[in-house]
């Protein structure tokens, strides 16, 4: 088990000040001046060298994404976005990390700024958040106020702007493009791309998007160094990471752990185990909404990092562990998953608009046993239409939870259409 | 069906002028457009203040098209598409129930049966004495505290139906909303007992 002194976040729970005092005390901004002072080129390779992947879902490589910037401006500023939109069913790190260690958040986004050449950052936070906002304007004003924001930030040299910015209900928005739209004052729609980001992001500057967890966690890596951070988890898949396991176990909580950690461990040392013991595990969905669900007996060996959850078809996503035991209708809960996607497609690309809903309604199907062995052929059928045929991965994420179903729970959902009788075809005339 | 009165004036007063001012400011020069949410939210704020009923009637959206110098289907999209803004009046307290998979698997049918059972409204009306608009809302993101219910801004975290009965006939009683955060007076997201990590040296601090 991971030890308190490598956790990164010290102040998880909030049972210390968020304020600016008790963040010095906890080593924030502590020689931040010195960290800028090695150069741009040296905090990339060192990100690099630490081994982090974007906490946010997709695991990229946070160094590798930074150096796509470009070197020399071409007149166009830089932009770094960081993204708060935490809004993947079962995810609720990044609002800690805001409530508690704001000012982590803000450092990264300075060191992260310095390290792209962008000037100014944007921290996209989702609208309901309303009181984390307010906590963590607070704490960039102290920033400011500290002469650690703004021009010659924190004695740097670097004059670098941070700006909050409040969505008003919309998971797309998590979507990297549908970001720059949403902040470019439009309709949250995500964008083709190429162009990417960093070529042409926000009011066509190039820009980088930032999950909270990667950006705060930069500047402890640059203090404690590449190698501690790379020592920590599995090869390709190091450092800590915050799991939020949610569902039927004894104790919900948050917790920092190192990645690679045995699924079972983390469940049992930290949330007080499986609510009736391990053996009434029937599922879980171990990396938010769109991660494809796992059956009990993926979930006795399963590790927790990117490449181990890829290696079973489903993905670490998050960080967001959702613990289903014997009672639940899986079935019903995926349908609400279903239910979700439906209410949140953006409506732009026809196979999401349309697929979403239609898979929604044949999942009700299943859920009502009223649904023949065809309908769920079909309906893994068109999952496969809706995935990757659309702008942004929203089709693959829709589509990944039925098929992870059909693929750990086949037996059980097959089952439900024994009973259904399906009602006579009833001719139709040509038309 | 749209049989609600639509006010014919709206201007921003001094309190929201002054945040507008601001807000429009953090954005480039030219680039004041990206300000549309927050001025959608600042006047949405403000017709609460003034009404009880926190909404944007459409002159209100043609107020800040002007402002921000766009044209005014490009508030009435911004508006239609994100799920905060009220296009028609709510109860004094809008009870946001959030009903997605972790939610549910911890009785997030029984908040809502509470709320309707205090109301006596279903999702999507206003209660009939104005004080409670019912709404399903998807994943608020403090999942390891579910259920959850959000009352205008505050979240109202590990409920049962006999503590959301309890927070509402309070309201109903006209007390103001208690602070938010956890109803069973648990740490933020900290394992309620057997907490493994971070053991307190300095004790809470909030």
């Amino acid at each position: 088990m991971l030890n308190d002194f490598d956790r990164i976040y010290k102040n998880l729970y909030g049972q210390m000040d968020w304020r600016l005092e008790s963040a010095r005390a906890r080593g924030d901004w502590e020689g931040t001046a010195e960290i800028l002072a090695k150069g741009r080129d040296v905090i990339v390779e060192e990100v690099k060298a630490s081994g982090m992947r974007g906490r946010g879902g997709a695991g990229f490589p946070t160094g590798l994404k930074w150096s796509f910037m470009p070197k020399q401006s071409d007149g166009r500023p830089s932009y770094l976005v960081v993204n708060a939109d935490e809004s993947e069913p079962g995810t609720c790190k990044d609002r800690d990390i805001i409530r508690h260690e704001p000012h982590k958040l803000i450092e990264g986004c300075l060191i992260a700024g310095f390290a792209m050449g962008a000037n100014t950052g944007f921290i996209y936070i989702r609208g309901e958040y309303y009181n984390e906002a307010q906590r963590l304007q607070a704490a960039i004003d102290e920033a400011y106020a500290a002469g650690l924001l703004g021009k010659n930030a924190a004695g740097s040299g670097f004059d670098f702007e941070l700006v909050l910015h409040r969505g008003a209900g919309a998971y797309i928005c998590g979507e990297e493009s549908a970001m720059l739209e949403s902040l470019e004052g439009k309709k949250g729609m995500p964008r083709m791309k190429p162009p990417f980001p960093a070529a042409m992001g926000l009011y066509g500057c190039p820009t980088t998007v930032n999950n909270v967890e990667t950006i705060a966690g930069v500047p402890t890596i640059l203090r404690r160094g590449a190698a501690w951070f790379s020592a920590l988890g599995r090869p390709k898949n190091s450092g800590t990471k915050i799991f939020c396991i949610s569902g039927h176990v004894n104790n919900p909580c948050n917790v920092e752990e190192e990645l690679g950690v045995p699924l079972k461990d983390l469940i049992e040392k930290h949330a007080g185990g499986v609510r009736g013991g391990w053996d009434n595990l029937q599922a879980i969905i171990p990396g938010g909404a769109s991660a494809p669900v796992l059956n009990k007996e993926m979930c006795d060996t399963q590790l927790m990092d990117f490449d181990s959850l890829a290696a079973v078809k489903s993905m670490m996503g998050s960080g967001a562990i959702i613990v289903m035991d014997k009672s639940t209708d899986v079935v019903k809960a995926i349908w609400r998953l279903s239910k979700f996607f439906k209410h949140e497609s953006c409506g732009q690309c026809t196979p999401c608009r349309e697929g979403t809903g239609w898979m929604m309604r044949m999942m009700d199907r299943v859920v009502q046993n009223k649904a023949s062995l065809a309908d769920i052929g079909l309906l893994e059928q068109v999952t496969t239409q809706v995935a990757g045929h659309t702008i942004c991965a929203f089709g693959e994420a829709a589509s990944w939870p039925i098929q992870g179903m059909m693929r750990a729970f086949r037996p059980m959902v097959e089952q439900r259409t024994i009973d259904y009788q399906p009602p006579p075809a009833i001719p139709q005339a040509a038309e | 069906m749209n049989n609600q009165v639509e006010p014919q004036h709206f201007e921003f007063d001094a309190i929201a002028e002054a945040d507008v001012a601001k807000e429009i400011a953090l954005y480039p020069p030219g680039k004041q457009a990206s300000a549309v949410k927050t001025l959608l939210d600042i006047a949405q704020r403000q017709v609460g203040r003034e009404t009880g009923s926190a909404w944007v009637p459409r002159v209100a959206m043609d107020v800040v098209a002007k402002r921000l110098g766009v044209a005014p289907i490009r508030v009435y999209e911004n508006a239609t598409f994100y799920t905060m803004f009220n296009a028609k009046p709510i109860g004094k307290y809008h009870l946001q129930l959030c009903t997605t998979t972790p939610c549910w698997l911890r009785g997030s049918d029984d908040i809502v049966s509470a709320c309707k059972k205090i109301s006596g409204a279903n999702f999507g009306q206003t209660s009939a004495d104005g004080l409670f608009t019912m709404t399903e809302v998807e994943c608020l993101g403090a999942c390891v505290n579910a259920p959850i219910l959000q009352i205008n801004d505050d979240y109202y975290e590990d409920l049962n139906a006999e503590r959301t009965e309890a927070l509402l006939n309070k309201l109903k009683g006209g007390e103001a909303l208690p602070p938010p955060g956890s109803t069973i007076g648990r740490q933020a997201s900290a394992p309620i007992t057997n907490q493994t990590t971070l053991l307190p040296a300095n004790g809470p601090a909030e």
